[in-house]
């Protein structure tokens, strides 16, 4: 059971259409989001908590009557935790483009009346950001405590701290980057391929047939699930072992010959693209993958990321993980040094773990410990501030 | 943290201090728990950064709220530009590098003025240590031969000659022995050598 309790998510209506970096735009549209803590009065202890590819708004807490449904980071939010909603006004809030209530491709589209399915316009970081940014206005907030994210949401805090500078004290970014490499946008590709060239992904339009592509998208979430893991933790976890055919026969040594499973590791991927395919939407997994791929703030910048980060006025966290070969320390340390250069307060940590990129969802003292380090400064930093008004 | 506190706990972190000016940008290269950025902050309005590679160290310093950047100094300061400091201190670690002379270099490029400290080899109860045939262990050495962090061994005058090899000037050099400075016979009497360096012009 979370500390948290229960949670309730909540939707909030925008009738002024958003204009997108595509040239697009959406005419109307809905954000799904969760709330913990209080607000307090001056709206000083507010955090917004942005989401990585395949998760959403449910950051922390779980539904009523639904065991299981943990939200994605409650390890790290909650009362007492190290971003603690005892202190801090928490949001997370689902992005365009998602499948689990923010508008995306399975809604209708007003003007056709059918679902978006690939005409959903491609939206980018910042286009989540400028959403992200209206809701914070309908909430009344100016101003946030900290913006905090993972991988692909680390992008959406940096981008605050681009687009926004004094509409956040502190950016908290984790295992992220401020581009993809080309590797990583190949791993992207291959995904998204993937999803295209399954029979059943009907040119989008997949949802009118009464079909999922799954196929794709398993082999999508293989893909991807490989490149979370370190080499070193897989190794550890599956090594070569063989798959155990029934519950109680341990198929020692038995090679099947065939191209069915042998090894625990492809039974365990096939796992988790099966479960991956049942929730997960195709075309939201390509409008995500584009998404990351198009990250590059330094772009409008002939590709100098210290041009880039002048504009910013936060405070920032940033944390790497060594085992990190998606995200790796290495992208972590060109954010820092792009700072450093702009004399901004920085605080950089690079935590040896074994568990690769998806260590920074995953229980380990030091770095939560940091965090929670960091937070206390956030909170005596908002607390400052009071006092000097 | 004020001067006081700091005197209390780390007197010779107090005498440097001294050499740090007001409002100064500051690298600390191996700033441990953060003592000293703590200090320059809060009663000097400095600004800046610590560099410290261990876990429990980087969290002390954060929770000081100072901004620490964890990296193995022993890979070098590429992270900062030429100049980009007042002052640039390398407070008793430079001798647990492996690396010393490129560091050295480094932090001198890095800085505008440069403040190193390490422990003084030739203090007096380390030579009586070794005429007696023993590896000096003392308050300013405090580990066995065998499990030391410790990777160099270097008295006052042969840090003077490595400073003049690198082409960096020293303009001051001060021993102090249980944080007080030593003025006759500094070389044999300090415990801690302190250099205060800049480029050559």
């Amino acid at each position: 059971m979370s500390s948290l309790g229960y949670v309730t998510p909540q939707t909030m209506h925008f009738a002024e259409p958003l204009p997108l970096q595509s040239g697009a735009q959406l005419r109307d549209y809905m954000l799904m989001y969760e709330t913990y803590g209080t607000l307090n009065a001056d709206k000083s202890n507010a955090v917004l908590v942005c989401h990585a590819l395949n998760a959403s708004h449910h950051v922390a807490g779980e539904y009523e009557g639904k065991p299981k449904s943990t939200g994605w980071w409650d390890n790290m939010v909650g009362p007492g935790k190290s971003l603690d909603t005892d202190k801090f006004f928490v949001i997370g809030i689902n992005n365009l483009g998602s499948c689990f209530g923010s508008t995306g491709p399975m809604h209708t589209n007003p003007a056709t009346g059918k679902p978006y399915g690939a005409t959903f316009p491609v939206v980018t970081v910042e286009d989540w950001v400028s959403a992200q940014a209206r809701l914070a206005d309908r909430l009344g907030i100016t101003q946030f405590a900290a913006v905090m994210g993972g991988s692909l949401g680390g992008m959406q805090a940096l981008a605050w701290s681009i687009m926004y500078p004094d509409r956040l004290r502190h950016c908290v970014v984790i295992a992220s980057t401020a581009k993809l490499s080309a590797q990583n946008i190949a791993f992207n590709d291959v995904a998204r391929q993937a999803i295209l060239s399954d029979p059943d992904y009907r040119g989008g339009d997949f949802y009118e047939y009464g079909v999922v592509p799954k196929n794709g998208l398993r082999v999508a979430r293989m893909v991807g699930h490989i490149t979370y893991l370190s080499d070193d933790d897989m190794a550890e976890k599956f090594g070569r072992k063989l798959r155990a055919v029934a519950d109680d026969i341990a198929a020692t040594g038995t090679y099947k010959f065939d191209f069915g499973v042998d090894f625990e590791i492809e039974s365990y991927l096939r796992y988790q693209g099966d479960k991956f395919s049942e929730y997960f939407d195709a075309n939201t997994y390509l409008l995500i993958t584009k998404a990351l791929d198009y990250f590059d703030p330094a772009r409008h910048h002939g590709g100098d990321l210290s041009k880039t980060l002048a504009a910013t006025r936060a405070k920032f966290f940033l944390a790497s993980f060594t085992t990190d070969w998606r995200f790796s320390p290495e992208r972590s340390q060109e954010i820092v040094k792009a700072l450093i250069d702009n004399r901004r307060q920085v605080t950089y940590a690079e935590i040896d773990a074994p568990h690769g990129h998806d260590a920074f969802l995953l229980e380990d003292p030091r770095y939560l410990n940091l965090v929670r380090a960091y937070y206390d400064r956030v909170w005596n930093d908002i607390n400052a501030v009071k006092e000097a008004a | 943290m004020n001067f006081d506190d700091l005197s209390a706990a780390r007197p010779d972190l107090a005498f440097i201090a001294h050499w740090v000016p007001p409002n100064a940008h500051v690298l600390d290269v191996g700033c441990g728990d953060g003592v000293m950025m703590d200090y320059l902050q809060s009663d000097k309005r400095c600004s800046g950064y610590g560099i410290e590679i261990a876990d429990d160290k980087v969290l002390a310093s954060t929770r000081r709220g100072v901004q620490v950047v964890q990296q193995d100094m022993e890979n070098g300061l590429a992270l900062f530009g030429d100049n980009s400091f007042d002052t640039v201190l390398c407070l008793s670690s430079l001798q647990m590098m492996k690396h010393v002379e490129a560091l050295l270099r480094d932090i001198v490029r890095v800085g505008k003025e440069v403040i190193v400290s390490f422990p003084n080899f030739a203090y007096w109860p380390h030579r009586v240590a070794l005429l007696r045939g023993r590896m000096p262990v003392s308050k300013s050495l405090p580990y066995e031969w065998h499990d030391t962090p410790n990777l160099r061994c270097a008295t006052i005058n042969d840090f003077r000659d490595l400073a003049h090899d690198c082409g960096v000037e020293v303009i001051d050099c001060v021993a102090l022995a249980e944080g007080k400075r030593v003025d006759f016979l500094p070389n044999l009497r300090g415990d801690l050598a302190v250099f205060r360096l800049r480029k050559k012009a």
